[in-house]
């Protein structure tokens, strides 16, 4: 009987994109380029097999370094380079400006999906009325916290940094004192990459600081409330974060976090699902809330994340390209990702979806949060973002690891950056 | 010695001859040596963009250094020449190239004065010495990325137990380390090449001059130092000119172990940064250039000083 079902439903579905995508024509080999963090690359066989059956075509994932900033390094190169071999690209929210002119408009394709997604995200992903892009899921990053050891020691999950702080230090040195030499107050991003970027943008913008660069265009990085927070942030390193957070990017903080050896964690939604996987030492032992502010009354600041695909004006087999992403994009594909992966969906109605509620419940809560958070200033800056945020978190790694103080770093950032936008970014 | 080969004499034919032969590797090295290297110059010398690669313009020496006065009478100076990040990746670089080639010549060549001894199994040891040079750079690199790592990695792990630090260090994340890190990982890799290369000049090392040396009573000190350091010292010098060459462009091992730090960022790491993560094409053309102008620098002063021969005649 419920063979039966199953199969009556996978025949309806089957049926019902044959509907949306087409008959298969000639069977087309595609390739689809993303960075490999937590389990997308294992997820990615099964996420992408229904849309395999419709079609008759195979994907092939060619998976990429977690980091952003080495795989921009790498697609700018091949899409310079006009290279056919990729016809799909995973892209980061922040990149569309800066890559439009390689990748197919789908503004005519997904003219019945688009309006399903969050305006805002599509609207990222516009660039001069060219749909670059279409989102397949949101990031908002969140303070994870250890439920068990905040309940050992009767405290709650901060409100401020402050109190995550002392909270971290108190938990940490009692922790140590009963042999667990090896746990963290802290974890997160702070290798000099842009993750940082990331990171210290909330810190800045949750003490009241601005967000870099303006959406008008105005530089505002050097002013007393940044200089307060990453004189803060400053002070975790070597107390409550260990030294190598320096160089530490979301899987190596993601490392110390799952196998039980940090208090709080910084990280995106991804590591929620990971975490609570049965090879997880905190599997069930941990809660997630939005990250602490500067002071009482500031609003907590998440900086906006997410992926997209786009198609390359390069590929050779365009039509399959475009109907792979369109399926990535939609909600059939985007459930899966939020319950396998636990991804932030970018389709409005999944927010409801009884299912993905029960699996994740962190993503229900989470549409609030990403609703509100901040932008990183890709889209003033246009062409000369990746510059504006290696010279950010270039003046953060320093003042982190001691090389001047946030005062003097910011100073000098601010001069850089009135450099480098000249007459207009 | 008459032909009939248009008059040609046996010599002109040889070197009609010798040409045609040599022609497909000049062809050869024009294309993969010369013509990227002039495309570079050129590049550097135009406004040219990654994202629109022929669309560029000449500037002059603009990406090297410009001069304007504003209309406040303030002079600004910008370009390659007066940027101190590019100054700091030079600094970072010589600094790394020096250090690394010193230790990488000491060790090498106490390595190969080993190998050079007749013993049991000098076959497989000889082959096992040059595995660290066998593993790609990207596929090394990575694995002492991990044995490095702070928390997980073995190294913090073995010295802690062993109680020689008393808290784990950061190797590639703290600006202390980072340079000590990339450095260890470089001879550990490069030091078996050394070997090798001197291993060669070692067995061209006449056996009867040892011999006389030995009937004679010479302490070994002294035969090192006057009979096979003189003797070795032309293979030697080739070594390290090549070793300073691989050094000079340091790239790999240092975007994987340490990206983006500012305390071990070489010239070339910097030069791919300006033209692909930062789309300047022209400007990190123009650091490319400067790099290659640097390399020959060093290697025509060595030459120079050293009186090294490069020709293989001489000293017969």
């Amino acid at each position: 009987m419920t063979i039966m079902k199953g199969r009556a439903v996978r025949a309806t579905a089957t049926a019902a994109m044959l509907a949306v995508f087409g008959a298969p024509l000639a069977a087309e080999e595609l390739f689809y380029v993303s960075g490999a963090v937590g389990n997308a690359v294992e997820n990615f066989k099964t996420l992408v097999k229904p849309w395999e059956e419709a079609t008759g075509n195979t994907v092939t994932l060619v998976p990429m370094p977690a980091s952003t900033t080495d795989q921009f390094g790498q697609y700018r190169l091949w899409l310079a380079a006009g290279a056919s071999d990729i016809d799909l690209y995973q892209t980061d929210v922040i990149w569309a400006p800066q890559l439009a002119d390689h990748f197919v408009d789908l503004t005519e394709a997904a003219k019945d999906l688009a309006p399903q997604h969050f305006p805002s995200i599509i609207e990222s992903q516009t660039v001069n009325g060219k749909l670059v892009a279409l989102p397949i899921f949101t990031d908002a990053p969140a303070l994870y916290y250890r439920k068990d050891l905040l309940d050992k020691y009767g405290k709650s999950p901060p409100k401020t940094w402050a109190e995550l702080a002392e909270t971290a230090k108190m938990i940490q040195d009692a922790e140590r004192a009963e042999g667990k030499a090896d746990l963290w107050g802290f974890v997160w991003q702070g290798n000099a990459y842009e993750g940082l970027t990331c990171n210290a943008l909330e810190w800045v913008k949750s003490f009241g600081g601005g967000q870099i660069v303006e959406p008008d265009g105005t530089i505002s990085i050097n002013n007393e409330n940044a200089v307060a927070a990453l004189e803060a942030a400053k002070s975790w390193v070597g107390t409550i974060s260990p030294d190598g957070v320096l160089a530490y990017q979301e899987e190596e903080a993601r490392g110390v976090w799952q196998t039980g050896n940090a208090v709080f964690m910084r990280n995106w939604p991804y590591a929620y699902g990971l975490g609570n996987g049965d090879d997880s030492a905190v599997k069930g032992l941990f809660g997630v809330t939005t990250l602490p502010v500067g002071k009482e009354g500031d609003t907590s600041a998440a900086t906006l994340g997410g992926w997209n695909v786009a198609v390359s004006k390069y590929s050779t087999k365009q039509e399959a390209a475009i109907s792979l992403a369109l399926y990535l994009a939609g909600p059939e594909a985007q459930k899966q990702r939020a319950i396998a992966e636990s991804n932030l969906p970018t389709i409005i109605s999944l927010y409801d979806d009884a299912d993905i509620a029960a699996a994740q419940p962190i993503i229900p809560q989470w549409k609030d949060v990403f609703l509100n958070a901040v932008p990183r200033p890709s889209a003033p800056t246009l062409g000369k973002y990746n510059e504006v945020s290696a010279k950010f978190w270039s003046a953060v790694h320093s003042t982190l690891s001691g090389e001047g103080s946030a005062a003097e770093n910011l100073e000098l950032l601010e001069v850089d950056l009135t450099d480098l936008k000249g007459s207009g970014w | 010695m008459a032909t009939n080969d248009g008059g040609l004499s046996l010599s002109q034919q040889r070197q009609r001859a010798a040409f045609w032969f040599l022609a497909p590797m000049l062809a050869a090295l024009f294309f993969v040596a010369a013509w990227p290297l002039l495309r570079t110059i050129w590049f550097s010398l135009t406004n040219t963009l990654l994202s629109d690669l022929y669309g560029g313009e000449f500037i002059g020496f603009d990406n090297y250094l410009s001069i304007r006065v504003l209309e406040s009478g303030r002079v600004i100076y910008r370009g390659t020449l007066v940027d101190p990040a590019w100054w700091n990746a030079v600094w970072n670089t010589v600094r790394f190239a020096f250090v690394s080639v010193f230790f990488e010549t000491v060790l090498g060549l106490i390595v190969a004065l080993v190998l050079n001894a007749e013993f049991k199994g000098r076959g497989l040891v000889r082959a096992a010495i040059l595995i660290p040079w066998a593993i790609p750079t990207i596929v090394s690199a990575k694995m002492w990325a991990w044995m490095l790592n702070d928390q997980f990695g073995i190294i913090n792990d073995i010295l802690l137990n062993l109680g020689l630090i008393d808290q784990k260090i950061a190797w590639t994340a703290s600006v202390d380390t980072a340079m000590y890190a990339v450095l260890m990982v470089d001879i550990w890799k490069t030091t078996p090449f050394m070997a090798l290369l001197i291993l060669a000049g070692l067995q061209m090392v006449p056996r009867d001059i040892y011999e006389a040396a030995k009937l004679d009573g010479v302490n070994p000190i002294k035969v090192f130092f006057k009979i096979t350091l003189p003797l070795i010292r032309p293979a030697l010098a080739v070594a390290i000119i090549f070793r300073m060459l691989d050094a000079l462009r340091i790239f790999d091992l240092v975007y994987v172990l340490t990206p983006n730090s500012a305390a071990t960022k070489t010239m070339s790491v910097i030069s791919r940064e300006n033209m692909i993560d930062f789309d300047k094409f022209a400007y990190g053309a123009a650091q490319s250039t400067l790099l290659f102008a640097i390399i020959a620098i060093f290697v025509s002063l060595y030459i120079w000083l050293g009186k090294v021969d490069l020709s293989g005649e001489g000293q017969k």
